[in-house]
């Protein structure tokens, strides 16, 4: 049986169909979650797309941390399950406080769509350990607020301990601090990431399929049952 | 005090703001006719927002029938003009519609809310049509690159496009970015959008069946956009007069996003029998183009409408342009199921009328009757104008100064206009601007700016896709309206082509002055005659699209803009042609004949000036080359292609090359000045890039069908030793006349805009 991977989707986000496909390229089954959910469906690992969940009203992500499906989505984190939440998703992980920091809007305060390098810095989360160390990647970026912050001691703490799962080449798009890119918790089993991996599946479509080792990466730690 | 029917027949003599409103005394007059009394002021608001230039098409109409009438012989046509957008066969049961429309004037206004509800009311008249929207295009002018006012607009537009179009989760895929002096006071915001469905799945704004229930959902309706059409696309600004601001509506794209999945949910559901989105003229244009359509009659209790202010009144919410609202027609044993799809996605619905077969549209307000008008004679026979056009009498001496008449480089200055071009606002690099637009989700951008189609997949499983170019240079529209039309459309066509797919079908819209000066409305004339001939001649029908008059600030009117948007089906998009060229040893060839053209080119309007005549259009050769471009993807042959147009030859290679960052040695034919061969934007030609292995096949074809082919270049990434660079550097070089490495092209092409509006 192929591993169940779940897909949120709260009123606005956009990427779900994206991640879904990825998912499935990747060689898993996308199972489509809805906000509203109240179970995870047997799912094996989640994944937030991106988007503008609720509108981005208040703060991006801000309401979507309370929607009935994310009290599940928390537990299921804590207990171990891979997440991933990529761009909005990464905002709404960090309001929930599965990941440290928040992402503020882009320094040069424009959204910005652009073919994003990348160099993996860890390889151990579980939805980069598919990768070579030090691997260079070019995969999509869009965002208008992706600037990463966090104070110095928490910046410091996740790079003493290698929380730093990839960064920023050659441009810093946004203005995030320490040209991050993404992070992973402690466990390093919920990884948050501003670029996006499920547009860079398919030669056809994306800018390469480096992407695919990210759901390639969740699928080996589902296997694994790296923490179960 | 409420002014209901019975108020009127009781008030004859009362005087009504007619003319505030935009209706002429003779309009006034007949609507005095139709109902054999004086409108009420509910059905005076209806008349006059149904009636505006924007809603009713009265200059334009008698001149657009060409588009029917002179319609070539199609089978993919199956929605024609006249409905919300129409809808072609791509094939495989697949159904795709597609539409610009202008939204110019809300976007001088406030350039960010003007440009975003530009793509909501476009994609909304797609998702109207049952389609779920696919991808956007933005086709834009602007004033002087350097002007203050510019620097106004633009970022706004850009913002706002990509605002509005990210946040509901659509591509944006292509358009276009021009500056001319002449739109300094009446910027150009053109807005596409494309949708696909299943055959079965086409709906139409028709309401049928008696006791069906007229359902209003979505966003709720407030005082935003009152008399959005009637007082603001229909009229020419002035320094004078009020405010416009409380004209432009504001979006809100997740309401709109929202909208979208409730829509394809309850369409697929089947529990829709007629649906009209809410765009221009609000509530008044939805209920009496469904009624006209459907069984003739219709009966609205106003007082229903959800509202976001509470004190507006019944003329006000008749009149409102409020964004993302639709309406639906429904059976009432399914009414239920659509309120439940709606609560899913917490969109807002109530049933506010009634089908009924009285052949009146009747509008109710707290029981007092303030509507009672035949529904055809608010949404379909508005007035017709013959308006009186002639050829400007400036025209002849426009055409006469040539544009021979400008010094050209000599064979030591054409690496600086080369540079000069590069860099000039209208072929800089747009990057700037566009990557503030999401062109990746949905996941099925197979090409999107800069190159010269936007190409997305439609199915996953077959690869079968749709590209779309939009194109106008109005430069040789004002030189030649009639010439320039067909010029727009065989630039669209062949970039279209130019990635493979096949051209299929054609949306425009035609931006011009006033028409109440002749002179302008003889260039619109001129320009719908010469689009209509062309698209008979190509074999592409008019699907539809959009006329927006008065863009022109005092006398002076734009430039004539009859943009055209081509939609072509490739059957699998894995073949397509990019405009990035190949590995080292491929061959280049042009297409087509280079004459000695520069009237109304990028060279010369660089120089200030704009004359003569544009370049010869012969649209049977552009059928031709895109035979030529379309085989060449089909079978393999050709790794690259690239239309050739402003800028011309030089420009093309540039652009191609830029996009592989890969070098090439390039040769310049003998007995053709280099300057003409560089610079000059003949039409029919392209640039393409083929296999060693494929010349022969090629050169071949091109000779079968009589298309010259002349082999002018090879790609080659290690020039840089050769022309005194070190090794590694990328170079074009221009036959013995010069190089130029592609670092410093790149640095000027994308220094513009950015040095300009960042």
């Amino acid at each position: 049986m192929s591993t169940r991977i779940g897909i949120v989707t709260f009123p606005g986000s956009l990427d779900d169909a994206d991640a879904a496909r990825a998912v499935r390229i990747a060689g898993g089954e996308p199972v489509a979650l809805w906000h509203g959910d109240e179970d995870l469906k047997k799912v094996q690992a989640v994944v937030l797309p991106g988007g503008f969940s609720y509108g981005d009203y208040l703060r991006c992500g801000a309401i979507a941390r309370f929607a009935p499906v994310m009290t599940k989505v928390i537990e299921a984190a804590n207990g171990g399950m891979p997440v991933l939440g990529i761009c909005n998703g990464f905002q709404i992980l960090c309001e929930t406080h599965l990941l440290p920091g928040a992402l503020t809007r882009n320094d040069h305060l424009h959204f910005i769509c652009r073919d994003q390098r990348l160099r993996i810095e860890n390889t151990s989360s579980d939805w980069t350990r598919d990768f070579a160390p030090g691997q260079e990647i070019v995969i999509p970026l869009k965002n208008g607020e992706g600037g990463y912050v966090a104070d110095e001691a928490t910046l410091d703490l996740l790079e003493g301990e290698g929380r730093v799962i990839a960064r920023y080449l050659e441009v810093n798009p946004n203005g995030s601090r320490r040209d991050i890119a993404g992070v992973c918790n402690e466990r390093g089993n919920v990884v948050g990431l501003m670029p996006h991996p499920e547009h860079a599946v398919e030669d056809l479509t994306g800018p390469s399929t480096d992407g695919l080792f990210f759901f390639a990466s969740a699928l080996t730690s589902v296997l694994a049952g790296s923490h179960r | 005090m409420i002014d209901s029917v019975q108020r009127a027949e009781q008030t004859p003599e009362a005087e009504q703001p007619f003319a505030d409103l935009g209706l002429k005394p003779d309009e006034y007059e007949r609507i005095h006719d139709i109902l054999g009394r004086r409108p009420t002021s509910s059905e005076l608001a209806m008349y006059s927002v149904m009636w505006s230039e924007h809603c009713s098409y009265k200059s334009s109409k008698v001149h657009l029938r060409q588009f029917g009438e002179k319609k070539p012989e199609t089978d993919a046509l199956l929605v024609g003009i006249g409905e919300n957008a129409g809808v072609v066969d791509i094939g495989d049961g697949w159904a795709v519609t597609f539409k610009v429309e202008s939204h110019n004037h809300p976007s001088y206004v406030e350039p960010y809310q003007g440009a975003a509800t530009g793509v909501g009311g476009i994609v909304r008249d797609i998702l109207s049509m049952g389609a779920r929207p696919l991808a956007v295009m933005d086709p834009l002018r602007f004033g002087p690159a350097d002007a203050p006012d510019t620097a106004r607009v633009l970022p706004g537009v850009g913002a706002g496009i990509g605002g509005y179009g990210n946040c509901l989760g659509l591509p944006n895929i292509g358009g276009e970015v021009v500056f001319d002096d002449s739109y300094l006071g009446n910027p150009l915001v053109n807005a596409l959008c494309v949708g696909a469905m299943r055959h079965e799945d086409i709906h139409l704004a028709s309401a049928k069946g008696v006791g069906n229930l007229v359902v209003l959902y979505g966003a709720r309706t407030g005082g935003d956009g009152i008399g959005g059409v009637s007082v603001l696309a229909s009229e020419t600004f002035d320094d004078e007069g009020p405010a416009k601001r409380p004209s432009v509506q504001v979006g809100d794209p997740f309401m709109e996003k929202l909208l979208i999945e409730a829509t394809l949910e309850v369409l697929h559901a089947g529990l829709v029998e007629g649906i009209q989105d809410l765009g221009g003229a609000g509530i008044s244009c939805a209920t009496s183009e469904l009624a006209s359509n459907g069984e003739g009659g219709m009966h609205v209790w106003l007082d229903r409408v959800l509202l976001r202010d509470p004190t507006l009144s019944p003329e006000e919410i008749l009149m409102s342009e409020s964004q993302e609202r639709m309406c639906a027609i429904v059976r009432p044993d399914k009414i239920d199921d659509f309120m439940n799809h709606c609560r899913k996605w917490d969109v807002e619905a109530v049933v506010i009328g009634e089908v009924n077969d009285s052949g009146r549209l009747t509008v109710d307000w707290h029981g007092e009757r303030i509507v009672d008008v035949p529904p055809r004679t608010v949404a379909h026979e508005g007035p017709v104008y013959e308006r009186p056009f002639h050829r400007p009498s400036w025209q002849d001496a426009l055409q006469a100064d040539s544009s021979d008449r400008l010094d050209r480089p000599g064979s030591d200055g054409l690496r600086e206009t080369l540079l000069e071009l590069v860099a000039a606002p209208n072929l800089a690099g747009k990057s700037w601007i566009t990557d503030q637009y999401d062109r990746y989700v949905l996941g099925n951008t197979v090409l999107a700016q800069p190159e010269d189609s936007g190409m997305i997949r439609i199915d996953e499983v077959t690869g079968r896709g749709v590209a779309i170019a939009t194109d106008c240079n109005g430069r040789f529209a004002k030189l030649d309206p009639y010439t320039g039309a067909k010029l727009a459309l065989a630039e669209s066509y062949r970039n279209v082509c130019a990635t493979g797919a096949v051209p299929l079908a054609v949306t425009n819209c035609l931006n011009f002055g006033s028409p109440e000066d002749p002179e302008v409305m003889w260039q619109f004339a001129e320009a719908t005659r010469g689009l209509a001939d062309g698209c008979a001649e190509l074999g592409t029908p008019v699907t539809g699209g959009n006329v927006s008059f008065y863009n022109q600030t005092g006398e002076t009117a734009i430039l004539p803009t009859p943009v055209v948007g081509v939609l072509g089906v490739i059957d699998d998009v894995g073949r397509r042609t990019p405009m990035q060229w190949g590995p080292d040893g491929e061959l280049i060839y042009l297409l087509g004949d280079t004459r000695d053209e520069f009237g109304g080119s990028e060279w010369a309007h660089l120089r200030g000036h704009l004359g003569g005549l544009p370049p010869q259009v012969d649209l049977q050769r552009e059928r031709i080359l895109g035979e030529i471009l379309v085989a060449g993807s089909r079978d393999g042959m050709l790794t690259a292609a690239h239309d050739v147009s402003d800028g011309g030859f030089a420009m093309a290679v540039v652009e191609m090359a830029l996009r592989a960052d890969i070098g090439a040695r390039l040769w310049l034919p003998d007995g053709i000045d280099p300057f003409v061969q560089l610079f000059a934007e003949s039409a029919g030609r392209a640039v393409v890039v083929v296999p060693r292995s494929e010349e022969l096949r090629f050169s071949e074809m091109c000779a079968a069908r009589g298309v010259p082919a002349h082999r002018v270049g090879v790609v080659d990434s290690g020039l840089g030793p050769d022309a005194g660079y070190p090794q590694g550097t990328q170079v074009l070089q221009f036959g013995d006349y010069f190089t130029v490495t592609l670092d410093e092209v790149r640095e000027a092409h994308t220094r513009t805009i950015p040095a300009l509006f960042a």
